[in-house]
């Protein structure tokens, strides 16, 4: 099982209520994934601003603000729940080792110029009203609700996953290869930070965008790398993509309108947006990238 | 009688629409705001007409016996999955496995059908106007299947005994299935599909009927790498 959705908007005038949009498609696919939820909007992309998405877990906020301050100069934040944006002029590279070598408590859950992640165990319902995603603007989002099965109910093991800068996967299904593609992908140098499958395969993309190869030509050697069932939606700054592997057993439906294109795992998700009926709606086929705004 | 799944629950129509009196003569019934439900008319076994406005979930009309459902709009996985008997008719797109398992009735898909359409089919009548995904009459044994458009990959994979007529391209046929010699009972057997399902302008002898080699029906060891 597993629920995944994601919006991206062609007009913006629905930029104000993208949040709203995507709250309803992710409480709908509470039935697909219960024991976790989390959702990557894109907003208010930054030239020289960093944002990284911590989770401070129980940490004392202003005690964390205070600690962090003394470290990074000009570092702003903002709390939501026990997530926290925080924003710097500093390089990635630096913010991160003055997390991880000062603040154990606290993980990293994504970072970028727009992007904004937010993740927790519990009903999609509450995850999205603990973080108030109701509220969000943005150009474009994806999120996910979760079925635990090959690692356990935790943060860590709850999607989106981001391995790299605005970059972000979520996935329905498994993978039986990810062991030893961890193990591979670990040697190039990249770093994981849990057991989980997905993160394997947002680590795969990330890898593999870094050095220059596009979206829709990693995704395609993803096809033959990745072994196991999966239908992909990974987030960059710019927009998405989609991709099912060629038994497609794993469900996805689109809903394009002049407006906006909205995908999901299955159409209830959907079927609160504007003017869907009148949508143009297909499922992707199996082995073929689509993409939008990249 | 109008059903609106924005008033009433899912289980109360299915409920109201597999338990009508008898005696009832009103059998005409309009579904609106389906957005999608799941089951939507699964287990029904009378005559009655029922029109969905709108796209549905998963195995709408699963079960069927004697009823004729009408979708107007997208049908997602399995749809008319074990049908016995009656007809269900999607305006639409239907998602994967449509018709799966069911031994009775027609089932005619004015759009496109995606992967594993009328998968170990038992004695159903597909009709799709559009094409097929891949691997469709997967293990298929017993019934017609009509497909107006093409066929994806490993069409008719590991089939049994059932007819497969293609108007398009066919990207591969699956294991043991072969393209047959098309004869005045087929000929007869489309016309008589093509009318049930109002298809005008189509003629019979524009498909291409594929079917069983009957290779792998028994054990050889020859065939080891098809099983």
């Amino acid at each position: 099982m597993c629920g995944i959705v994601g919006i991206y908007l062609k007009n913006k005038k629905f930029e104000k209520s993208l949040g709203k949009m995507l709250s309803g498609m992710l409480n709908n696919m509470e039935s697909r994934g219960p024991d976790s939820a989390g959702f990557a909007i894109y907003k208010d992309e930054s030239k020289k601003l960093y944002k990284f998405s911590l989770c401070i877990n129980d940490l004392n906020f202003n005690s964390f603000k205070k600690e962090i301050s003394k470290k990074l100069k000009k570092a702003r934040l903002a709390q939501i729940s026990d997530h926290v944006i925080l924003k710097t002029l500093e390089q990635p590279k630096k913010v991160i080792e003055i997390i991880n070598s000062n603040f154990p408590k606290v993980s990293i859950v994504g970072y970028g110029r727009s992007i904004e992640i937010f993740k927790q165990v519990g009903n999609p319902k509450d995850v999205v009203k603990k973080f108030k995603l109701d509220s969000f603007s943005g150009t474009h989002g994806i999120g996910h609700t979760r079925m635990a099965t090959e690692s356990a109910i935790t943060t860590d093991g709850s999607h989106p996953y981001s391995t790299g800068e605005d970059e972000c996967l979520v996935h329905n299904g498994s993978l039986s290869n990810h062991n030893n593609l961890r193990r591979k992908l670990t040697k190039k140098g990249s770093v994981f930070n849990s057991e989980n499958d997905t993160e394997v395969a947002a680590g795969y993309v990330s890898n593999s965008l870094s050095n220059n190869i596009s979206l829709k030509d990693t995704l395609t050697s993803g096809l033959k790398d990745l072994d196991g069932f999966y239908t992909f939606i990974t987030g960059t700054r710019k927009g998405f993509a989609v991709v099912r592997d060629e038994i497609a057993c794993k469900p996805a439906v689109i809903a394009e309108t002049k407006n906006y294109v909205a995908i999901a795992s299955e159409f209830q998700a959907m079927a609160h947006l504007p003017d869907v009926n009148n949508a143009k709606i297909f499922e992707p086929e199996p082995g073929i990238v689509y993409s939008w705004g990249n | 009688m109008k059903l609106d799944l924005k008033k009433k629950k899912l289980r109360e129509i299915n409920n109201t629409l597999q338990n009508l009196d008898n005696k009832k003569n009103d059998r005409d019934f309009v579904i609106i705001n389906p957005e999608g439900s799941h089951a939507l008319c699964a287990g029904l076994n009378q005559e009655m007409k029922v029109l969905i406005k709108g796209h549905v979930g998963y195995y709408c009309a699963g079960m069927n016996q004697k009823a004729h459902v009408t979708i107007d709009g997208n049908v997602g996985t399995g749809v008319a999955e074990n049908m016995m008997s009656g007809t269900v008719h999607v305006k639409g797109n239907a998602s994967q496995s449509a018709g799966a398992t069911a031994h009775g009735g027609l089932l005619v898909i004015d759009g496109d059908a995606s992967s594993r359409c009328g998968i170990s089919m038992k004695g159903i009548d597909i009709v799709v106007k559009g094409s097929v995904g891949h691997m469709s009459a997967f293990m298929a044994q017993s019934g017609t299947m009509l497909v107006c458009g093409d066929a994806g990959e490993a069409l008719g994979d590991s089939l049994y005994e059932t007819d497969i007529f293609v108007k398009g391209s066919v990207k591969s046929l699956g294991a043991d299935c072969i393209e047959k010699k098309m004869e005045k009972k087929h000929l007869n057997k489309i016309l008589a599909l093509l009318k049930k399902s109002e298809i005008k302008n189509i003629k019979p002898d524009s498909f291409k009927r594929y079917g069983s080699a009957r290779k792998l029906y028994n054990f050889n060891i020859d065939n080891v790498s098809s099983y």
